[in-house]
């Protein structure tokens, strides 16, 4: 039977490491994800794992112990946030690009400046094109699972990735809810023991990692590592099937809400697409055909499957909870668009900036999108397709 | 991957190994190091009383050792550092310009 708990999105993210029993965790606190190494030294202190606990003095320790020790052979995990995920961004390739299947637990916060300690998306998609996968989390329940299928799909011999699992600080981080938890030898049975071919600390294979490469070289292993990142998506597919028989919680490459006879439709990440559910919904008993979808893999971008999904929609949203200062939007608005280009009809698509620095929001501001999504549809006339959500501008005093 | 491939330039991107990782040991005389020297060490062998005080400071292989004497240098390995030619003490090395 699985266990009925309330946990906040950062105990669940520790229970989850508890269960799991990693070899290795080092880690330098930063809100809003210091709790995450906090409870689990605790369950070191308590004797509770059998985890080499690391306190290091930087996040750019923390993520080049958490290499050191993978390249070693050992399972090692951290948690990290906004500034300390900016600053792990030298080593976050490097981990990358040494196939080490570290799992990150990243609690989504603003990046400086000016200095903000709220949720939006800014860190993690500055760590985009890193070459780690990237699995988004609506509520606690989600970043859970999420945290405990992440290492298998990144220790898998056809990805070799490390991952990062992230949820929004404070709204998922800090907020109690609900939660069913896996019992313990289901965690570990599911998850099974590390096995690398190649470690340090085998003293039967001598082993080099991490070698300078010449422009000879370096192209083919980007090129290899990319095929790691493409069969990502497949081996998510099949870590999700395997978590289904042990949780009976379905997870796919995205969460299509309400979206197979939907005319306008939105595309969000984490905690607010279940505002945004609370939308659709009231919007679905006034009769209107809206819809949503909800992104879990950012990294690799499942464009194709997305695409099918989305291509009937008449308007589209893309909600960006970070700049990217493009001038026409942001990395989720260049994916979806990205990923619409080659089919025939798609949507007309309005890129939202939202919510950054943790600004509040409501089902009304949802509500609002869609309403200026069926102005557009009503109207024929698209307007600016690059807007800020709910920002106090002068025009509307 | 626990048995050492070989990797040249006609490597695809299937074949090479992750991050270029090498699964074996004693293979840094494979690399020739020697390719991008301004100043080379000349070994005058009628000068060298055979110390070997030279080979063990050398950061490559470019001074071989056999039956307890030094021969000439290896100079696919050598990169001009001209540490060998620091600690002779008879100057049985000497460094000059290597066009």
């Amino acid at each position: 039977m699985s266990i009925r708990e309330r946990l906040s999105g950062n105990e669940a993210i520790a229970f989850a490491m508890k269960q799991i029993n990693p070899d290795v965790v080092a880690a330098f606190p930063i809100t809003p994800s210091t709790e995450i190494p906090q409870y689990f030294s605790q369950y070191v202190a308590d004797g509770q794992v059998d985890t080499e606990f690391v306190p290091v003095e930087s996040e750019h320790s923390a993520i080049s112990a958490c290499v050191g020790s993978q390249a070693a052979g050992a399972r090692t995990m951290t948690a990290t946030s906004s500034c300390g995920l900016a600053l792990m961004h030298e080593i976050l390739y490097v981990a990358a690009s040494n196939r080490l299947p570290i799992t990150i637990a990243a609690i989504n916060r603003a990046l400086s400046g000016p200095i903000n300690i709220n949720a939006d998306h800014s860190d993690t998609m500055g760590s985009r094109d890193s070459g780690w996968i990237q699995i988004y989390s609506e509520n606690n329940q989600e970043a859970y699972d999420n945290f405990i299928q992440a290492l298998k799909i990144a220790e898998h011999k056809d990805v070799q990735l490390p991952a990062m699992v992230c949820q929004d600080g404070f709204i998922t981080s800090h907020a109690v809810e609900n939660i069913e938890l896996i019992e313990d030898a289901k965690v570990k049975e599911f998850v099974g023991e590390y096995n690398p071919e190649c470690y340090l600390l085998n003293e039967k294979q001598p082993m080099s990692i991490g070698p300078y490469d010449t422009p000879s070289y370096y192209l083919e292993h980007k090129r290899q590592q990319a095929e790691g990142m493409k069969n990502a998506k497949r081996v998510a597919l099949e870590v999700a099937k395997e978590f289904e028989k042990i949780s009976g919680r379905k997870y796919g490459l995205f969460e299509a809400y309400k979206l197979e006879d939907a005319e306008a439709a939105i595309v969000i990440i984490n905690s607010t697409a279940g505002t945004a559910k609370d939308a659709v919904d009231k919007l679905r008993n006034e009769g209107k055909k809206v819809g949503l979808l909800k992104i879990r893999l950012f990294r690799p971008f499942p464009a194709e499957e997305i695409a099918k999904a989305l291509k009937h929609v008449k308007v589209l949203a893309a909600m960006d909870k970070t700049e990217s200062f493009s001038s026409q939007g942001g990395p989720l608005g260049a994916e979806i668009k990205a990923a619409l280009y080659h089919e025939k009809e798609s949507p007309t698509v309005i890129n939202y900036i939202y919510g950054l620095g943790g600004r509040d929001v409501r089902v009304e501001d949802i509500g609002s999108v869609y309403e200026d999504l069926y102005k557009i549809l009503a109207t024929g006339i698209t307007g600016e397709t690059y807007r800020y959500l709910s920002v106090r501008d002068q025009e509307g005093k | 991957m626990t048995n050492k491939i070989n990797i040249d330039e006609t490597i695809s991107w299937q074949e090479i190994t992750p991050g270029g990782n090498v699964c074996a040991s004693g293979n840094s005389e494979e690399f020739h190091t020697g390719d991008w020297r301004t100043i080379k060490p000349v070994f005058i062998a009628d000068k060298c009383n055979q110390c070997l005080l030279c080979a063990p400071v050398c950061p490559d292989l470019a001074i071989p050792v056999k039956d307890g004497k030094r021969g000439d240098f290896i100079y696919e390995y050598c990169k001009g550092c001209g540490i060998c030619a620091k600690v002779c003490p008879v100057k049985a090395i000497e460094m000059k310009a290597d066009n």
